[in-house]
């Protein structure tokens, strides 16, 4: 069986798959001009500041598109098909790529307030992947 | 005195599913009849460029193909960008034969993608594209990827499925004067509504389809082309932007940076999208070709849908799009895909598209986009 393209961390990630691995979702803030960006990087992408801080983000925001998969890419996402990937934008600003889950995947709208949750570790390197999940109601 | 850059010779191979062929094979057929077209001799040849390659890559896809080839040019260069690329290399080739660095600049690219890769090697491939650590893991092809455009497209402007399918039925109705498509067959916007979904709102026909061809121009400076074989076809304008690679780093879902490239193409021309005669615009979805509409000026936000519906891609519609059948009704085999909107655009310049042809075409654009909409590059051809 084929694997899934498990994210392999590097220099750049690690932080954010270690917050992920501990139930924290993690961006990286610019010490120079304030910029909260993802996906993280060796410096600032606004200003070019070296080195970003690492910060726990709220793991709140709102879907801003959502696609259906019915076509995988391998063979190993096969059963989970179809599964539906989205783009939130967090209220820091940034914006990541997650699976539904739950009741977020039956309908999903843009606008929808999600909350960012997390895959129980996996893969080889013990990657837990973010997902996203409906926000509870205020 | 400044170079203008002239494109002397154009050609494709066959197209569709080709049994036996191979990416070099396909590549030197394609520089065979280019060079042919343009009346010209391998050895006059001073520039090369060519791509990139999924059945045969390689980290000098330029050298090996010289190698392959039987020649051996001053200057070579292997370019990689995605689905714009062979805008891309036409630019570049103009800007070499502009600056006086190369006279006859042979472009070629080509791929046995069908044949020589399984539809699954040749989905799992391009889903590379994906960020390897903030996108692929979701599973993302490049279909859903441009699903998360075309939802949130959607969703700001209001086109609806019908408006992507008529897209697609616009290159289906060209493809079906052109002996050469791959996909012939009469398609109607119940058929595209019908087919399955391959990541929503896109379905099965609304993506494009995967190839084997080749395809080949040349280049070349003004003083160099006199003595070429055919009507000369000026490239009057070059344009590109380039704004991301992945799309969870995209600067905006909704605005993209085709609309700054080609305003740089039609500048440099001194036109504007109003005085172009046909269009071939890069198609890998239906909404890759709508975005594109909109953003550049053909057709104001929202309107591109129900102007195609209306036939206004059509022969005798305001802009003839994708005359070939573009690459959901021609053929897309790779970085030969963007590379035949080019050759489509020669042929019609010149007078030479038969059943397709619109009437005294003289100024056409091309555009091709790599990635999720993230490298653009446009050109605006003429009539010498």
């Amino acid at each position: 069986m084929t694997d899934k393209p498990w994210p392999v961390p590097n220099a750049d990630t690690a932080s954010f798959w270690e917050g992920c691995a501990q139930g924290e979702l993690r961006l990286q803030r610019c010490l120079s001009c304030g910029a909260a960006q993802f996906p993280p990087r060796a410096l600032c992408a606004r200003c070019h500041a070296p080195s970003p801080a690492w910060e726990k983000a709220s793991g709140r925001g709102r879907i801003v598109s959502h696609t259906r998969v019915h076509r995988p890419p391998s063979p190993a996402f096969k059963a989970e098909v179809p599964y539906v990937v989205a783009l939130v934008a967090l209220e820091e600003g940034p914006r990541i790529m997650v699976n539904l889950r739950g009741t977020a995947a039956d309908d999903p709208q843009i606008d929808d307030a999600v909350c960012i949750g997390f895959d129980p570790p996996a893969g080889p390197n013990g990657i837990a992947l973010p997902h996203a999940v409906a926000a509870e109601a205020p | 005195m400044k170079q203008r850059a002239i494109i002397t010779g154009a050609a494709d191979t066959a197209v569709g599913e080709l049994p036996g062929s191979t990416c070099m094979g396909l590549h030197a057929e394609a520089a065979s009849l280019a060079l042919a077209d343009a009346g010209l001799k391998p050895s006059d040849i001073d520039g090369v460029l060519c791509a990139y390659s999924f059945t045969e890559p390689h980290l000098m896809l330029a050298s090996v193909f010289c190698e392959y080839f039987g020649i051996q040019p001053a200057y070579s260069a292997a370019i990689h960008a995605g689905g714009a690329t062979g805008c891309v290399m036409a630019m570049q080739a103009a800007a070499l034969v502009k600056s006086g660095i190369c006279r006859h600049v042979l472009v070629v690219a080509g791929d046995n993608r069908l044949s020589g890769l399984s539809r699954d090697r040749a989905v799992a491939a391009l889903a590379e594209v994906g960020h390897p650590q903030f996108e692929r893991p979701f599973g993302v092809t490049i279909p859903a990827l441009y699903g998360l455009v075309a939802q949130a497209y959607m969703h700001e402007y209001g086109a609806t499925p019908e408006h992507l399918a008529a897209m697609a039925v616009a290159s289906r109705t060209h493809a079906t004067r052109n002996p050469k498509a791959q996909m012939r067959k009469p398609m109607t916007v119940a058929d595209v509504l019908a087919s399955r979904f391959i990541s929503e709102p896109l379905r099965l026909l609304d993506c494009c389809l995967i190839s084997d061809g080749g395809a080949a121009i040349v280049v070349s400076a003004a003083d160099a082309a006199r003595d070429t074989a055919k009507r000369a076809i000026a490239v009057l304008g070059t344009g590109q932007k380039n704004t991301h690679e992945h799309l969870v780093a995209a600067p905006s879902l909704t605005e993209f940076g085709c609309r700054d490239s080609a305003a740089q193409a039609f500048g440099r021309a001194g036109v504007t999208p109003a005085d172009i005669d046909v269009a071939e615009i890069y198609d890998s979805f239906t909404i890759t070709l709508l975005v594109e509409l909109e953003s550049i000026g053909f057709f104001q936000k929202g309107e591109a849908g129900p102007a195609a519906l209306a036939g206004a891609l059509d022969l005798g519609g305001s802009l003839p799009c994708n005359t070939h059948g573009g690459l959901m009704s021609y053929a897309h085999s790779g970085a030969a895909g963007g590379l035949f909107h080019v050759v489509e655009a020669v042929r019609q310049l010149r007078g030479e598209a038969e059943a397709r042809q619109v009437r005294d075409a003289e100024l056409a654009f091309v555009h091709g986009d790599g990635g999720i909409l993230s490298a653009h590059c446009s050109l605006v051809l003429g009539r010498q």
